[in-house]
């Protein structure tokens, strides 16, 4: 690891202003760390945003969750109001990789590293969760662009995301036997006007997946799922799984998914 | 008094462990202490064209940086094969030079090309950074299968064969094969593993210029055999002026038998810099450059008569070595193996024929069970197939090749003593409910899953081993364990074994042997080991040998104590010495109420004259003192063995395959301390599982390693096993006075082919380990096809 100096700020104004091209936000870590030590990322400045006391916390309305950018997974995992409003956003978080992740990885850093196999992602989608940062509001939809690519600008503080209530969902995922990550995830949202299908792991970055939402927008059933041949083009192949391996795991869990609502 | 041997006393090492007081090799910091960094090949097969330090060199802290040239200089041999196996057609194995850091070639990703030096660690990972290497890239020999067609690594090694093995007879085992009715053919993979102990390997060199000694902290199973490899091969330091010391070490699964190019270097590189120096492995370099474990590709045949009596095996294996041949590599897939191919069956004829190529991939030595596990996964799976294609009940063909009558010499090495298969059979039958297992099964299949049940009734062999019976095989050790009981004046014990701890519970276990010899208190017994200027030379730990060989010793050494204290108290009770007991810690005269206690005979040793009341002369001839040495060679291996049986259900749409149910029944002989064996039964077992389900190290056709985190390579957790249910039959073993046959590796011995008959069973198709989801899904789909058929 290279050397750093370790800022920490008080207040997301002091975060953003200490932030530069060569800086980073440190939530809990659990990835900025092991990058820096395996020396795949150094940054000049390392600025801790954990005591901003703003950042974290969950509030629970009658339409929406909030949750702070800072608030860890196991947090969200036991969290009654949740459990209550969204229970499968408690069930995604209590299945992020194991518990000394959980006690340190936050929704912040999740969404801003954006890592093609992580859980929060699809939740974005599923559940038309809107970012809110320190300067302005970004809707799921236009937030992740990439592999570990987001629409976010240089130095702007993801504060909290804001998910809606769907009437039912359900998130299940095949999780890397190594690392726990999704192979394939797959987050079912059944909303008010629409249903979201989307899908983590399988390709380089968090999709909803149109057919899927489709179909079971008009008949939210397993059989709608076998009606729709999911493509294996576009998707990931690696030791763990092939792209075509993934697609069966997409179908495959849907259909569980649906089966959970 | 009740005796200590046999219950279930609490480990005393564990406050220690469980309190965080442990002192690894990481904890110690000496003074002036500097730290080390390795530079380490990127490449898996290259030759080193130039290495550049001066930049390094200049770079802050930086205190020395040393190179292949310079342990040359000062003509530090390279590091060594210690058993020298001969080809069937009598020539020797083909062994390339291996220096502690590459000169010429690196043949491994992780390969030691320079070491820097430097007064703070990240001084010298920067500095690190600024070794330039100037490698010309050579394409790598990675596949262990086709390596013998692949370009030769070393240009004095054709086809890269180290050697080309027989163990049998080919003519007698063509006639059996010639009388069968059915020949049963399966085609395998022992997948390679990387053995992760808990604690990384580190070593911290210490010279004393005055003295011109060094002291080695090292995690290591066998210290003294490292410092006689260092000394004597390496010659960084003659034995009476080195000092090698394993303290707690966490956990070693065979990795820390050997003595490893850093061990070497920064014994020698204390002695240069004339500083303390310290390196601990990062957990990447751990994945790189341990030693990893089996990697065999084989194929095996058995005959068979029609009502299911086995007449025959052949076995061909070809076995990857990696990019050197590192200390045990070659005994693991000979000696270690090929005798253990019969299982616990009576096979008449056989023959098992290994090649052992080199690639460029990490070497690869022995790894819990070494060998015996390559063996049973091959005869479990094959006789598990033979069943199947029979048309006979898993459990019956087995039973009927069992070995029946003891002593059984096998048809190729081991004469087994001890041992009575049918009864760990039909108890593991019982315990895991075989008879309610088609009930079970359509259960199953009732929520569209599959369901398996898998068996392995295994053998192993331990206690190694026999000095002459292994030298003459090649091993160029004795294999014996010695031992030193000391009694202090005050008549507490303190216990110097040759073996080391790194897990096992020695500490706990050999306090028991001697509290019930010589009747004194658990609490006034201490262990100690891993300290060469401690006790008699020890041949460490590793082959489930330490209660076997290395508890005899001890049980031997309280022997020659309890024959002293009986001259002594004789002496001191003036009665005839054929006339002195010795019973729970107490010297009486028969038919009389005198008697000494042995603390009273210890403290008698040490004052032997008149001092106030105190009496005590010691008989004519006796010296003062109280303390014995015993070493220890076995007359013969031990046998444990034992039935495990593996339930395993499926999900065909995801390929999830979930340990349902577990038994193992061991026969282990005497057990000393059920809870530590049952401790030590759980650990194999998850990591036989772990092989069989998750693990694999997985180089690609550059030989990178892909699986070098675990964020990529699986280990098993606890949330992947159901409550293993363990049962114990009992044969002892005749060939020590304990009785103990050895239970440190059964589980991972015992449990891959028991998972994957499991496995098998419930999808009908073969596949290799680690039978992973996505595996386990392409063979459900494919069976599925209209034209395919369950192989
Ligand atoms: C072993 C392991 C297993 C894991 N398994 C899973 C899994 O199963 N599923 C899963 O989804 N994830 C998994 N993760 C990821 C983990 O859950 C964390 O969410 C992730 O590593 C981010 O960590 P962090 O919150 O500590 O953020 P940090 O590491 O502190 O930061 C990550 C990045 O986000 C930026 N950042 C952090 N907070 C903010 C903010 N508020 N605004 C803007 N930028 C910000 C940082 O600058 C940095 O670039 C795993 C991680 C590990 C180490």
């Amino acid at each position: 690891m290279k050397n750093f100096t370790y800022h920490s700020a008080k207040d997301s104004k002091e975060a953003t202003k200490l932030s530069s091209s060569n800086s980073a936000f440190l939530a809990g870590g659990m990835t900025t760390i092991p990058s820096m030590k395996l020396g795949l990322a150094s940054y000049k400045d390392i600025i801790d945003i954990k005591g901003i006391k703003k950042l974290s916390g969950i509030k629970v309305s009658g339409k929406s969750v909030i949750i702070g950018a800072t608030t860890k997974h196991a947090e969200v995992a036991n969290s009654k109001e949740i459990k209550k409003a969204i229970p499968s956003l408690s069930d995604l978080a209590e299945g992020i990789g194991d518990p000394a992740v959980r006690n340190r990885g936050t929704i912040g850093g999740s969404i801003a590293n954006n890592d093609p196999a992580a859980d929060y992602p699809s939740a974005c989608i599923a559940l038309n969760a809107t970012i809110h940062t320190n300067s302005r509001k970004i809707e799921a939809s236009k937030f992740f662009s990439g592999m570990f690519e987001t629409t976010l600008k240089k130095g702007e503080l993801i504060e909290a995301v804001e998910f809606q209530i769907p009437n039912k969902s359900s998130y299940q995922k095949h999780p890397n036997p190594a690392s726990r990550y999704a192979v394939v995830g797959v987050y079912v949202a059944k909303n008010k006007n629409d249903v979201n299908v989307a899908i983590t792991g399988a390709k380089s970055c968090v999709y909803k997946d149109e057919n899927l939402s489709k179909a079971l927008s008009k008949n939210f059933s397993v059989s709608a799922v076998d009606a729709v041949k999911v493509s294996s083009s576009g998707m990931n192949t690696d030791i763990h799984a092939s792209a075509e391996y993934r697609a069966s795991l997409v179908a495959t869990y849907a259909k569980k998914a649906i089966e959970a609502c | 008094m009740a005796s200590l041997v046999g219950s279930r006393v609490e480990r005393k090492e564990d406050k220690k462990f469980l309190t965080g007081k442990g002192r690894y090799t990481a904890d110690i910091t000496l003074a002036h202490q500097t730290h080390a960094v390795f530079v380490r090949s990127p490449h898996a097969r290259a030759l080193i064209k130039k290495v550049d330090t001066s930049k390094a060199e200049k770079a802050s802290g930086v205190v020395a940086i040393f190179t292949g040239k310079d342990l040359a200089d000062d003509k530090i041999g390279g590091l060594i094969a210690g058993w020298k196996i001969v080809s069937e057609d009598g020539t020797d194995m083909k062994v390339p030079a291996h220096p502690a850091l590459a000169t010429e070639s690196v043949n491994y990703v992780g390969d030691h090309v320079a070491v820097v030096i430097a007064e703070t660690l990240a001084d010298a990972k920067s500095a690190a950074d600024m070794v330039k290497v100037d490698y010309k890239v050579l394409k790598a020999v990675v596949d262990t299968e086709s390596a013998m067609d692949s370009e030769a690594i070393y240009k004095d090694i054709p086809k890269n064969l180290c050697y080309d093995w027989l163990l049998g007879d080919r003519a007698k085992t063509k006639e059996a094969f010639d009388s069968a009715d059915k020949i049963i053919k399966i085609d395998l993979r022992n997948n390679r593993l990387i053995p992760n102990a808990m604690e990384p390997r580190a070593s911290l060199g210490d010279y004393n210029s005055s003295t011109e000694e060094i002291t080695l902290y090292t995690a290591n199973q066998n210290p003294h055999l490292t410092r006689l490899v260092i000394s004597a091969f390496n010659a960084v330091a003659p034995e009476h002026k080195f000092r090698v010391v394993a303290p707690d070490v966490g956990g070693g699964f065979g990795s820390k038998i050997y003595p490893y190019a850093e061990d070497v270097v920064i014994a020698w590189a204390a002695k240069k810099v004339e500083r303390p120096v310290k390196w601990v492995a990062e957990r990447t370099e751990s994945f790189l450059s341990d030693c990893h474990g089996r990697d065999h590709v084989t194929h095996a045949e058995l005959a068979v008569k029609s009502d299911g009596t086995v007449v025959g095996l052949k076995v061909d294996t070809i076995a990857n070595l990696g990019g050197y041949a590192s200390l045990f590599a070659t005994v693991t897939p000979t000696y270690l193996y090929g005798p253990l191919v019969l299982g616990l069956y009576n096979i008449p004829a056989a023959y098992c024929n290994v090649k052992a190529v080199y690639t460029n991939t990490a070497p690869v030595d022995a790894y819990r069970g070494a060998g015996r596990p390559e063996a049973t996964y091959m005869i479990e799976r094959l006789m598990s197939k033979a069943a199947m294609e029979l048309g006979m009940d898993q459990a019956e063909f087995r039973r009927k090749n069992f070995i029946k009558q003891f002593p059984h010499q096998q048809a190729l090495v081991h004469n087994i003593d001890s041992g009575n298969y049918d009864a760990h059979l039909d108890k593991a039958l019982e315990i895991a409910d075989y008879k309610g297992f088609a009930n079970r099964k359509s259960e199953s299949e009732s929520k569209g899953k599959l369901r398996g049940i898998g068996f392995s009734t295994y053998i192993e062999a331990c206690g190694i081993a026999p000095s002459a019976a292994v030298m003459s095989l090649g091993a160029g050790v004795g294999l014996w364990e010695s031992a030193e009981v000391r009694f202090n004046p005050t008549g507490n014990v303190t216990v110097f074994t040759g073996a080391h701890s790194h897990g096992q519970g020695h500490d706990t276990v050999f306090a028991q042997i001697v509290g019930d010899k010589l009747g004194v208190p658990l609490e006034n017994v201490e262990v100690v080991h891993g300290d060469t200027d401690k006790g008699p030379f020890g041949m460490g730990t590793y082959g489930s040998r330490s209660l076997a060989v290395g508890g005899t010793a001890i049980d031997k050494a309280c022997d020659k104590i309890i024959a002293k204290g009986k001259r002594v108290a004789a002496k001191m009770l003036e009665a005839s010495e054929s006339d002195v007991d010795f019973k729970d810690g107490e010297f009486v005269v028969a038919k009389s109420n005198k008697k000494k206690t042995i603390g009273e005979i210890a403290f008698a040793c040490y004052l032997p004259g008149q001092y106030g009341e105190v009496k005590s002369p010691l008989p004519e001839g006796d010296e003062p003192g109280l303390k014995e040495t015993a070493f220890y060679d076995p007359i013969n291996f031990s046998f444990p063995a034992g039935t495990h049986i593996c339930e395993v259900e499926i999900d065909p749409e995801t390929g999830h395959t979930k340990l349902d149910k577990y038994t193992a029944v061991d026969d282990f002989g005497t057990i000393m301390n059920p809870m530590i064996v049952e401790g030590q039964v759980h650990g194999g077992v998850a990591q036989g599982v772990g092989q069989a389900l998750y693990e694999n190290a997985h180089y690609d056709e550059t030989g990178q390693l892909i699986t070098a985190s675990y964020m990529d390579y699986t280990m098993p957790r606890a949330d992947n096993f159901p409550e293993l249910k363990i049962d114990y039959t009992c044969t002892p073993a005749t060939s020590n006075p304990l009785g103990a046959k050895g239970c440190g590796e059964a589980g991972a011995i015992a449990a891959p082919p028991a998972v994957m008959n499991a496995v098998v069973d419930a999808i009908g198709t073969d596949i290799s380990m680690p039978a992973t989801s996505e595996k386990v899904w392409k063979a459900c789909k494919d069976s599925k096809k209209p034209n395919s058929k369950a192989a």
